[in-house]
Formats: structure tokens, sequence, C-alpha cells
């Protein structure tokens, strides 16, 4: 057991494992409240880190998919220069799959309006707040997976175009298979906030925090 | 998950020595090439391929060792290029590749102080790839002990020779005896060595590696019929890796003739093709005992350039940078024996060389 196991494992744990056991003896077990925590974290926390996490992951997975087919083509590019131009066509689909986050985050982020803290926790916010945050999770790691995917295939692709030409058309159609994949997430992410009305201030007498 | 973080370091670097790679003679290249009327058609041939104008400042007329020479230089370069521009674990793994050398270069230099030849001409005759700073110094050699405390404790080669220390005077069989004890401590400690630096470069290398093993295990056994060589200092140079490990070692421990040797080698179906037509070949009476070895020989090239060949089916491993120069070896192997054909005007034999793609 190295030193990284105990530090990522077994610290995180142990902290958990002493705060439980704190509030277990000290009689406040019933501060550990879930449905208190969901109902008084406010719908813009969950709104804003769904689209923190779609544009984020989004972005993660295209410059992921670039850095490993661009080496790839330029090592290749070396001795084959003709491979070039042609792999480009890798890059773009997996700058498309940071496209896909952006169109995403803007979408969302529509739905962002500012409502006073008092009219603010209605049932229609609650359910924006959480499906902006699924839905921009859902949108950011299939676009990760997809980033990847494409990079990996283009990275293959490029060496094997210099390798022999005539392998390149079909290498490129196992990519697009693979860049479907963000084209998918972004489909589910727009059907899941479909229903979610934006943030509307709701009456005072509804909406107010119960203590 | 290899695929993910590989590009990082090597990605540029892969790209390249696959570029190498696609640079390597072809058949047709061969066969314009075994067609070269004189030595001077042959360096016009090799121009228009990836070696270019290699030998472009050689004065004529040119003979079969200037190529060779140039040609493992062009090798040579190749492989500095990508060592300076490597950074761990691969520049580990490279240096791994040079140790081999090193090892024959040690071995050259101490048999050649022996016999007492020039220092200089000793020093030429070394392998580029496996130079290291303080080789001259090995030309004082005396015995081992003082060998090991003065220049080889701090060159990389120092464990493997831990295990011989205890040889007692430097004669011809002792330092074969030490050439494969060092070498066996080396294969198995590169062995250990990639199967830390990854799953895919492993599966690769372990089948080369192990192949490599059983190939020295068999000639070693075949070399020392008939010498002083007793069974248990035969059983201590076998590498305790490979498909012939651990029975097929000990029965080859045992083994008196090249029958037996044969038996051993049927159990394992990849080499069973190895001794087959040999078997034949030998009621015809037409091979003598050297005629099998050579035979067995040409195989193991053949079996060795084929699994360096399937190291290039596999993306994200270091592998490739092992099985590039080896068959860049080969292929210098090829071209320096038909230039030799073609300089001895000895026709017949000129393809009997080993192709690679």
């Amino acid at each position: 057991m190295g030193y990284k196991t105990y530090t990522s494992f077994g610290l995180p744990t142990f902290l958990v494992i002493i705060v439980a056991l704190y509030l277990l003896f000290t009689d406040s077990g019933e501060a550990f409240d879930v449905g208190r925590f969901l109902e008084e974290t406010s719908p813009f926390v969950w709104g804003s880190l769904g689209i923190g996490l779609c544009i984020g992951l989004s972005v993660l997975g295209a410059g992921w998919g670039i850095f490993l087919t661009g080496a790839s083509i330029l090592g290749g590019g070396v001795r084959t220069p003709r491979i070039s131009t042609k792999n480009l066509i890798s890059i773009i689909f997996c700058e498309v799959v940071a496209i896909y986050g952006v169109i995403m985050g803007i979408v969302y982020s529509s739905k962002l309006q500012t409502v006073p803290e008092a009219q603010l926790y209605t049932r229609d916010n609650y359910f924006t707040g959480y499906a902006l945050f699924f839905g921009g999770l859902t949108v950011g790691f299939c676009n990760l997976l997809c980033g990847l995917c494409v990079g990996v295939a283009g990275s293959t692709a490029a060496l094997a175009d210099a390798a022999d030409p005539t392998l390149f058309v079909k290498v490129l159609v196992v990519e697009v298979f693979g860049s479907v994949l963000g084209l998918f997430g972004l489909i589910i992410g727009l059907l899941m906030i479909g229903n979610a009305k934006e943030f509307l201030p709701g009456s005072p007498a509804v909406s107010a925090i119960r203590i | 998950m290899e695929g993910l973080f590989f590009n990082v370091d090597t990605g540029f670097l892969e790209g390249i020595v696959r570029g190498y790679k696609s640079g390597t003679l072809t058949q047709s290249h061969y066969a314009s090439l075994a067609q070269c009327e004189t030595l001077e058609d042959f360096k016009t041939q090799l121009s228009a391929t990836d070696y270019g104008n290699f030998l472009a400042n050689e004065p004529s007329p040119l003979s079969t060792t200037t190529i060779a020479d140039k040609a493992t230089q062009t090798l040579v370069d190749q492989f500095n290029f990508i060592r300076s521009n490597s950074v761990e674990p691969l520049s580990k793994f490279l240096d791994y590749i040079t140790y081999g050398y090193m090892i024959d270069n040690v071995v050259l230099l101490i048999t050649g102080t022996l016999h007492e030849r020039d220092t200089h001409e000793l020093l030429e005759r070394c392998h580029p790839l496996g130079i290291f700073d303080t080789m001259p110094a090995l030309c004082v050699a005396t015995n081992v002990e003082e060998l090991y405390q003065s220049v080889l404790v701090e060159t990389p080669l120092a464990p493997y020779f831990r295990d011989c220390l205890s040889a007692a005077d430097l004669d011809d069989m002792n330092i074969e005896i030490i050439r494969n004890t060092v070498y066996k401590a080396y294969l198995e400690d590169f062995y250990n060595y990639v199967s830390t630096i990854g799953s895919t470069t492993a599966d690769v290398m372990h089948n080369i590696l192990a192949f490599e093993a059983d190939r020295r295990t068999i000639n070693i056994t075949i070399n020392s019929f008939d010498t002083e060589l007793t069974k248990e200092q035969r059983a201590k140079l076998f590498p305790a890796i490979g498909r012939l490990f651990p029975t097929g070692n000990n029965a080859l421990a045992k083994a008196d003739d090249i029958d037996q040797v044969r038996q051993v080698c049927e159990n394992v179906s990849e080499y069973r093709s190895f001794f087959d037509n040999s078997a034949s070949a030998q009621t015809n009476g037409d091979l003598g005992d050297f005629g099998v070895a050579a035979q067995l020989e040409d195989r193991f090239f053949r079996m060795e350039v084929h699994l360096n060949k399937l190291a290039f089916l596999q993306q994200f491993q270091y592998g490739v940078f092992y099985s590039y120069v080896k068959l860049k070896e080969q292929e210098i192997r090829n071209i320096t024996w038909i230039a030799e054909c073609i300089a001895q005007d000895a026709r017949d034999r000129i393809h009997d060389f080993i192709p690679i793609f």
C-alpha cells in the first residue's frame, strides 16, 4: 500500500467516519438530514453547477481527443507529410464535441433568471434546478467519452493512413460512429429540460423556506 | 486505458518510429538489389530508398564492410534521435535495448585484450549502440573481480555481473560462460521491467523476450555438445523465462544429442517446425550436424522477424521501438548478404536472406 492509496482512499474515509461518529455520540445525529439539504440548497446552485459541468466536461473531452490525435498526426507527418491535411477531419470531429457543450450551455443558461430569495423556493424552481444539474452532467459525460473515443480512433487513423492511404476512409467510418455519441448526449440533454420552466418568482406564502 | 495517456509523452515518437518502419525495404526493393551487377549499382539502388545518400562520401571501390558500417550508422542515428527526444519511462526502455549491445562490446573487449589485439582496433569494432564512457578502460583486464571494481560497477551492467564474479581466470570458455550468465541476468531483468510499464507493452515484449530466451537456451545446449561444459554449468546459463521454462530447461540440461533437443521442442507447438525438415534432410545424408545448426539459425531468424512484425499491430505500447531496432538490424544483415554475394559473384545464394515485409 503506497502513499497514494493511503491519502486518496484512507484519509477521506477516516475523516468521514470521525465526523459521523462525532455526530452520533454528541446526540446530533439528526443534523445529517438529506431532505433538509435538498430543500435548503438554492436551485441556483444546482443550475449553475449543471451548466459548469456541461461545458467543462465537454471541453475536457474535446481537448483530450485533440491532443491524442494531434500527437499521432505530428509524428506520422514527419515521414508522410500528405496525412496532415486529410487527418484534420479527426480534429474537427473532436472539436464538434466542444461545440455541443457550448450549445447546451447557452440553452441552459437561458433558464437562469434572477428571483429574490423569499420567492425562490417553488416546486417548479426546484424542478428546473435539478433538471439543469443532471442534464448538464449527462451532456458533459457523453461529450467527455465521445471526445476520448474520437481521439483514440483518430490517432489510429493517422498512423494507418501514414502506412497505407487506402485505410483512411475505413477508419474514418469508425470515427463517425464515435462522434454520434456526443449527439446522443445533446438530444437527451435537450429532452431533459424540455418541461423545465425558467426560474420564476412564486407567491410569498408558497415559496418561503420552512425553518 | 493505455490509449488515454500514452500519447502525452510518446505519441509523436511512436509516429516517428512507425514512419521509419514504413521505410524498410520490401520484396520489390530486394528484387531490384539482387539484380545489381556491381556494388556501384547497389549504391545507386539504395539511394532511391530511405537510406538516401548514406554512401555518398565513400571513395570507390566500395567494400561490403563499409556498406554495413554506414547502414548501421543510419540505424544508430535514428535510435539516438528517438532516445534524445524521449522521457521516462520510454527512455529507460530504450536504455534497456542498448544494454544487450553493451554486453557484447564488453565481452569483445575482454576477449580481444586476452588475445593481445590492439586497443584501438577493438574499440572500432564495437557496436555503436552499446558504447559507454569508460569502455577503453576495459582493455586492462586481468581478472573479473578487478574489472568489476574498476570499470563495470559504474555502468548499468553492474547488477548483471554480480553472479559471475567467482569465475577464476579469463580463458575462452570462461568468457563465454560470463557472456551467457550476464545476458541471462539482463534478459530476466528486462522481462521484469517490461511487466511494470503497462499491460500492452508487457504482452508484446513478453512474447518477444520469451522467444529470445528459448533461442539462447537451445543454442547453448547445441553448442555445448562435445565440450568441457558440464551439465550443471550448462543449466545455470538458461534464462528463467520463456516457453521452455521450467520443464524444457530441465530436459535440455540433461540432453546429449540433437534428437533429444528435438523431442523437447516437440512439446512446444510454436517450436515444433524448427526441426522438421532437418530430420528428413538428415536421412538423405545431405546435411551433417553443421547443416542442421545453420538451418535452425535461419528458422530462429524467421521466427524473430515474425514476432517483431506482430509488435506493429498494437498501438500505444513501447514494443514498436524494440521491434524496429531488431527489424532494421535484420535488414542490414540482408543487404550486407546481398552485397557480399554481388562482390564475390556467388549469385546462386543471393536469395538466401530473410524478407521482412
